[in-house]
């Protein structure tokens, strides 16, 4: 039991950091069709810009992160839309998804050649402390990455729920046509979703970055499992993605304790195709209705 | 000049170029020509999926793997690599087909990611399956094939070996685009349910695209397991099967040359370069970015389109005419 309640928690927080990730990905997809293959370096890069602004710059950690959640902000999120995004938008959805396979390759590399192919050292969020929690031996650190991805969905719901500019988003991604003539500048509220879910990512990274050090090649894993949480979940949907990411973190902890270390990175995949062929909507999904 | 004799002594220049190609190389020069044409092999084969029947596939190197390791395993084990063209076409083409499958429940993207699963499944699969496929340590020591008794050896003859399997392929490929199927094929692409409506039996011919498509890639590993002569689960990554894709785009899928193109591109052009070897993928990364914004149909496609834009006569301005209601 205390075995069970110690994995748990730890897929949790691990599913938590996921369910950001997923988040971001079902929005750009709700809002501007863009499905973003480079997901997962846009974990991976912020890392970088946090180093950075430590390294070069001399800030302290937590102001680093700041500044890297402005800086992705300002690259994967207003100059990821404008430089690629918008122009690649009119040719349709299946070249702009090729576009940023293209562009996964691009920061990938781009980490590699101009930082570094060695895997970087990365200030943890909190001291190496475990906590007694029902019998079972927690650690603080995944507590606290559960503690701010709980946070930050939170928010992000209440943003989307209860503000104004959450609503008019909320009709940008259900009907832009109608959003439009109701006098919604649908642009913008494009943008925001852009800004959203770099700076969802940016903090992603901060979380996941102490477990995994700051490599070019994080975001391999961390974009397929950000795909994976979006389509179990139901790609049209925030609050799949969130069930999602976290059912998805819980397997993957699980499988790796209980069934097979080799395959571990299997079970998402099996859970995905499985999900893809028998309810193509996710788990809380609702259909799309084909356009022709 | 008439554009198809043009086109036919086009052709035959480059046959000839590629022919007389290996006598001014080194090995080295010799071994990345043939892994063109091996590469190439595997993308007119993803063409067909994607370029021309439209269905996303992020497999193909999944395909090729599953072809290198049927070479492998039965040429080690003294079996002809002919055995191993039969087990590797008749294995991808199968997969491919059920791997079509998905393809006919959901929309072009999540197709993407199934077949990014499938291709993630199978590289585990080389990897853990120690038993088999030796995992990490790989297979060593494939044996270069004979043909009729000629035991192709040397570089050189392995590459006019591989040369004439492209040669094989390309005309098989050419043929199948003019037949009723390709243009099925092309049916399916510009609109499904159009094509349904004509009677175009799209499920069938979905899962068809996808099985030769797999077809073509297992043909190519089974001549890149022999080319490097050993194997092992890292080139068959997820990346190949990137790689590959962005290929056919590079070059422009659903043209013809288009993969001939895609692979000049990603195999010969990054060894001409060698100065800039270390920032290569960096730059090719931006350059089909850039290609892509310019020209989602890709080198040929940006060429075609200046070329007719430049062969069009301005046509002479019409005068409005009154539009006369009944």
């Amino acid at each position: 039991m205390a075995d069970f309640i110690q994995l748990l928690v730890a897929g949790l927080a691990t599913g938590g950091i996921y369910a950001l990730v997923a988040i971001g990905f079902t929005l750009l997809w709700q809002t501007s069709q863009t499905i973003n293959f480079a997901q997962g370096e846009f974990v991976m890069l912020p890392a970088f810009f946090i180093l950075i602004a430590m390294g070069a710059f001399g800030v302290p950690f937590w102001g680093a992160v700041v500044i890297g959640i402005l800086v992705s902000a300002i690259v994967l999120g207003v100059l990821f839309k404008r430089l690629l995004v918008d122009p690649m938008i009119r040719h349709g959805v299946l070249p702009l998804a090729i576009a940023t396979m293209a562009l996964a390759l691009f920061l990938k590399e781009a980490a590699k050649d101009f930082y570094s192919a060695e895997a970087q050292p990365f200030p943890p969020l909190a001291a190496d402390i475990n906590v007694s929690f029902l019998g079972a031996t927690v650690a603080l650190q995944s507590l606290i990455v559960l503690a701010i991805a709980l946070a930050a969905v939170i928010a992000l719901q209440f943003f989307l729920n209860r503000t104004q500019t959450g609503r008019m988003m909320q009709a940008t991604a259900q009907n832009p046509n109608v959003a439009r003539i109701l006098g919604i500048p649908v642009d913008r509220m494009i943008l925001i979703a852009f800004i959203i879910n770099a700076v969802l990512a940016a903090l992603a990274s901060a979380l996941v970055t102490p477990i995994y050090l700051a490599k070019f090649s994080n975001g391999e894993y961390l974009g397929i499992a950000a795909f994976i949480a979006a389509i179990v979940g139901g790609f049209n949907q925030v609050r799949g993605a969130i069930v999602g990411g976290l059912l998805l973190g819980v397997v993957d902890n699980f499988a790796a304790a209980y069934l097979s270390a080799q395959y571990r990175a299997a079970i998402p995949l099996i859970l995905l195709i499985m999900v893809i062929l028998f309810r193509p909507q996710g788990l809380l999904g609702r259909l799309e209705e084909r356009t022709v | 000049m008439n554009s198809r004799v043009l086109g036919a002594a086009a052709g035959l220049a480059i046959i000839a170029a590629l022919i007389a190609a290996p006598f001014g190389l080194k090995p080295y020069g010799i071994y990345i020509l043939t892994l063109w044409a091996v590469t190439t092999i595997a993308a007119i084969g993803l063409n067909l999926t994607l370029g021309y029947a439209g269905q996303i596939s992020l497999a193909q190197g999944a395909f090729v793997g599953i072809g290198a390791y049927a070479a492998a395993l039965l040429t080690t084990h003294g079996w002809p690599l002919g055995s191993a063209y039969v087990v590797a076409a008749v294995a991808c083409f199968a997969i491919g087909w059920l791997l079509g499958y998905p393809a006919l429940r959901v929309q072009h993207h999540y197709l993407a990611f199934v077949t990014l699963a499938f291709s993630t499944l199978v590289y585990l699969v080389f990897r853990n399956e120690e038993w088999i496929t030796g995992g990490i340590y790989g297979i060593s020591n494939i044996p270069r094939p004979s043909l009729f008794g000629y035991l192709l050896r040397s570089p050189r003859d392995f590459y006019y070996f591989c040369l004439g399997n492209l040669v094989l392929v390309s005309l098989a490929a050419w043929w199948l685009i003019r037949s009723p199927w390709g243009r099925a094929f092309v049916a399916l692409r510009e609109n499904p349910l159009r094509a349904l409506s004509l009677g175009v039996d799209t499920r069938r011919y979905t899962l068809m695209a996808f099985a030769l498509g797999a077809g073509l890639g297992g043909i190519s590993g089974v001549l890149y397991a022999p080319l490097v002569q050993y194997i092992d689960p890292t080139p068959f990554s997820l990346l190949l099967s990137l790689n590959l894709l962005l290929m056919v785009i590079v070059g422009g899928s659903g043209y013809f040359f288009g993969p001939f193109v895609g692979a000049i591109i990603a195999v010969l052009l990054p060894e001409w370069l060698q100065a800039a070897s270390k920032y290569y993928l960096f730059y090719y990364a931006a350059f089909v970015m850039g290609l892509l914004i310019v020209s989602p149909s890709g080198i040929i496609g940006f060429f075609e389109k200046r070329f007719t834009a430049m062969r069009k006569v301005e046509p002479p301005p019409t005068p409005p005419t009154e539009v006369k209601v009944a």
